[in-house]
């Protein structure tokens, strides 16, 4: 038993700490500690800042432009970026589409999107869910129809998150019907300037737009675009699934939380004294950072797992995505609470980075109120998207105890 | 990073396993209880044998030099076991006691005797008035009419494994106010000492405890251990350590608790059908395992950090460990019972022993809204950055 990082994985970190220091842009940072707005640029200039000191997907194998990164590897710098204020990097290219490339793709898509991913030239987002399919993803009806060299596609994709910045979005469409659900699903890369692509934002109760329905009408999808065999798409479904869920417990995300969540309970005042000396407050601080404290030893008992067995993480990671989900769902609650009653005001301009409260609001309310309560409401879909607190029971049950 | 037992630690749990197998199945158990010692005096040489008895003292007394997390190890058996010998009390805290504070020669005297099985202690540092507070000691010590010895009287409540202890660590005031850090001195009393009266008692789950009432019970001048007056910190220190052990003990009942549930889950059959097939239950399972996962890794948290010497640090992890593992333990104990339906609530089945075992563990040395408020109170100085 040893619960410390090998000198090696220290000096990695502490890499990784003074990059972060020099390089992070000052805007970027404020925004992701403020809590503010982060808009595509940001995401794409951190990640163009990143790739050109080689750590553009450390988790990649060298030969794509990765840096070969170990999972605990990729754990230190997650967790280093998340407490410096670094925006997270797009998991729906780096960590989805791509690893289903590398596996599956043909030599020429791997080439052509590699590069452009890694590089932060492209953006990714995924088309899964449909009105009728959600955790019954298998049910999808979007279809594609094969004439000639390209697929005729049509149908509906929803929940699907930051399509409006994106250039390809990959796709499960069904190709057959004659069969089990699972077994007529192909995965598709669909260039989202395709004639026939409409796009219609979903506003959520934050009042923000992060999500999408996307239409397809008789869009053609040239027959090259076909990842790996036709009708076997729920097959790299799957493994796409383990790849997604490296990241699930995001420690990094939930230790920033708490930490601006005591800094919020010492700065808001209740009868003239800091909230945190109110002990019914404080204790519930205290009940979510012992629920954090073992999250973060049940999370690297599970990496250290793999990485000794190298082996892609198993079922252990639907435990991972609960608790994680929950707690920072708890987190933002809490910091909602803190607020007291400056909870109540939506200005959705204070969400940008360049909103400048009134000088005599500055002090409590302009330095932190603005964002949390959209936050808490924006939070409640983390137990419900890429498996819902629900499905990740079932899999638990089936899977790690034979039910 | 490694967070895998060594092929020793491994090695012995399999030996415990065995011998719990083999010699203290659950029937055996159950008669241990009832009996008037209230263990077994054969198991306890056994463990002799294996070692376990000096498994944390360092080589030169009689031990094999073992480390917070081969006591880990052997305490989740020990859950598992529902082992009823005094473990916990004889070799984990008043052997911790003496070999962090004892001075050399009383070392020398007694830890090779409890590693062989010879002696048997108990601490006795809790008061009735004190609830959880172990700075509270009302119990007396007067310097006696020579000047060199001791006189001790008052009364220590629960005392754990009392009954077959041949001595007992006790904390008692020679100066200060009843509740104040400084002026406990602990001492070493012999069980059979003038003045000592025992009221004995089987605990709820199955072991045995007494209080304790002095009156002016003599005790020599080097019968003190560690600095006079000044003994609160190492006996934090040894309940801090106890209070690892108990995780680990909690962590094995756990583990053995959700296997049992499992099990009854897949076999026990009802609308035709094993009950496991239903969601309901599949999801409540599905918690209890995501429950005792969490509980492993605060109870690794506690063995690694119990031997601390930074007091803050320490009562972080182990206040927060006790805290968390307190309410997991009680979730995974109450439905465990009730996934067992009737037969949860049966005294022939280990279930219910398993869940009321768990029970005892979060009641001793602080229970889990005890040690949240310590968690919470250390969390509001460091957000504070300034002492309360």
């Amino acid at each position: 038993m040893d619960l410390n990082y090998t000198a090696e994985e220290e000096a990695f970190r502490a890499e990784v700490r003074a990059f972060l220091a020099a390089e992070l842009p000052a805007d970027i940072r404020s925004k992701v500690r403020l809590g503010r707005r982060i808009h595509k640029d940001d995401f794409v200039r951190w990640q163009k800042i990143l790739y050109r000191r080689g750590w553009g997907a450390g988790m990649w194998p060298r030969r794509y432009g990765g840096a070969d990164w170990s999972v605990v590897e990729q754990h230190i710098f997650d967790e280093e970026g998340a407490a410096a204020g670094a925006p997270p990097q797009i998991a729906f290219a780096l960590r989805m589409v791509a690893p289903v490339l590398m596996s599956f793709g043909t030599a020429a898509q791997q080439n052509y999107f590699l590069p452009r991913i890694i590089s932060g030239e492209h953006w990714w987002c995924q088309g899964y869910s449909e009105p009728g399919s959600g955790s019954d993803l298998a049910s999808l009806r979007t279809s594609a129809v094969r004439a000639g060299a390209h697929y005729r596609v049509n149908g509906q994709k929803t929940w699907n998150t930051l399509g409006q910045y994106a250039d390809w979005i990959f796709c499960l469409v069904r190709t057959s019907s004659d069969a089990r659900p699972q077994q007529g699903i192909s995965f598709l890369l669909i260039d989202m300037k395709s004639p026939g692509i409409t796009l219609r934002p979903i506003i959520t109760i934050d009042g923000e737009h992060e999500i999408n329905d996307i239409f397809f009408d008789n869009v053609q999808v040239p027959v090259e675009n076909l990842v790996g065999e036709e009708d076997k798409g729920w097959t790299y479904a799957k493994f796409l699934l383990a790849h997604e869920r490296t990241n699930n417990a995001g420690i990094g995300h939930c230790q920033r939380a708490l930490k601006r969540l005591k800094e919020i309970a010492t700065r808001q005042s209740e009868n003239g004294r800091p909230l945190i000396e109110d002990s019914r407050f404080r204790d519930r601080i205290a009940e979510l950072e012992l629920d954090l404290m073992a999250l973060e030893i049940t999370n690297l008992r599970v990496l250290a797992a793999v990485a000794s067995d190298s082996r892609a993480p198993g079922p252990e990671v639907s435990l991972l995505k609960i608790k994680g989900s929950e707690i920072i769902q708890q987190l933002a609650e809490l910091q909602m609470h803190a607020l007291g009653h400056d909870a109540l005001p939506y200005l959705r301009e204070a969400l940008e980075v360049d909103w400048v409260p009134p000088p005599w609001l500055a002090d409590h309310y302009g330095a932190f109120a603005p964002p949390l309560t959209g936050q808490y409401f924006n939070y409640r879909k983390t137990t419900i998207y890429a498996g819902s607190t629900e499905i990740q029971k079932n899999i638990i049950s089936k899977l790690i105890l034979g039910l | 990073m490694d967070f895998r037992l060594t092929e020793e630690q491994l090695a012995l749990q399999e030996t415990l396993r065995r011998f719990i197998a083999r010699d203290y199945d659950f029937e055996r158990r159950r008669s241990l209880a009832r009996s008037p010692l209230g263990y077994s005096a054969q198991a306890w040489a056994q463990y002799a044998e294996l070692g376990l008895l000096g498994l944390p003292y360092p080589e030169e007394f009689g031990g094999l030099g073992g480390s917070g997390v081969d006591v880990m190890a052997v305490m989740e058996l020990v859950g598992q076991g529902l082992l009823l010998e005094p473990y916990l009390s004889t070799v984990v805290l008043c052997g911790g006691l003496l070999r962090d504070a004892a001075a050399r020669a009383l070392k020398e005297a007694l830890l090779p005797q409890i590693a062989a099985g010879k002696l048997k202690l108990a601490l006795a540092a809790y008061e009735a008035a004190g609830r959880y507070e172990l700075a509270h000691v009302a119990a007396t010590a007067v310097r006696d009419a020579q000047g060199k010895g001791w006189r001790l009287s008052g009364r220590k409540s629960v005392v754990l494994d009392a009954p077959s202890a041949d001595y007992f660590l006790l904390s008692a005031r020679s100066s200060g106010r009843q509740t104040d850090a400084e002026g406990i001195s602990l001492f070493l009393v012999r069980g059979d000492a003038p003045g000592l009266t025992l009221q004995a008692y089987p605990t709820q789950s199955g072991g045995r405890a007494a209080d304790l009432d002095l009156q002016d019970v003599p005790v020599d001048a080097d019968a003190v251990i560690g600095a006079p007056e000044r003994a609160l910190p190492i006996i934090e220190r040894a309940v801090d350590q106890g209070i690892a052990a108990l995780c680990a003990e909690a962590l094995g009942i756990v583990t053995a608790l959700n296997e049992a549930t499992l099990n009854y889950l897949k076999t026990r059959k009802q609308f035709g059908t094993v009950i496991g097939s239903f969601q309901a239950l599949q999801h409540r399972m599905a918690d209890m395992f995501i429950a005792a996962e969490q509980t492993r890794s605060m109870a690794i948290i506690a063995a690694t950090e119990a031997a601390g010497d930074q007091p803050a640090a320490r009562r972080r992890a182990i206040s927060g460990a006790k805290a968390y593992i307190g309410r997991a333990a009680r979730f995974v104990g109450q439905q465990a019972v009730q996934l067992h339906g009737a037969m949860g609530v049966v005294d022939e089945l280990n279930v219910g022993h398993y869940f009321k075992r768990l029970t005892m563990i979060d009641m001793t040395f602080g229970d889990a809204e005890h040690h949240l408020a310590r968690f919470s109170d250390a969390l509001r100085v460091e957000a504070l950055g300034a002492a309360p």
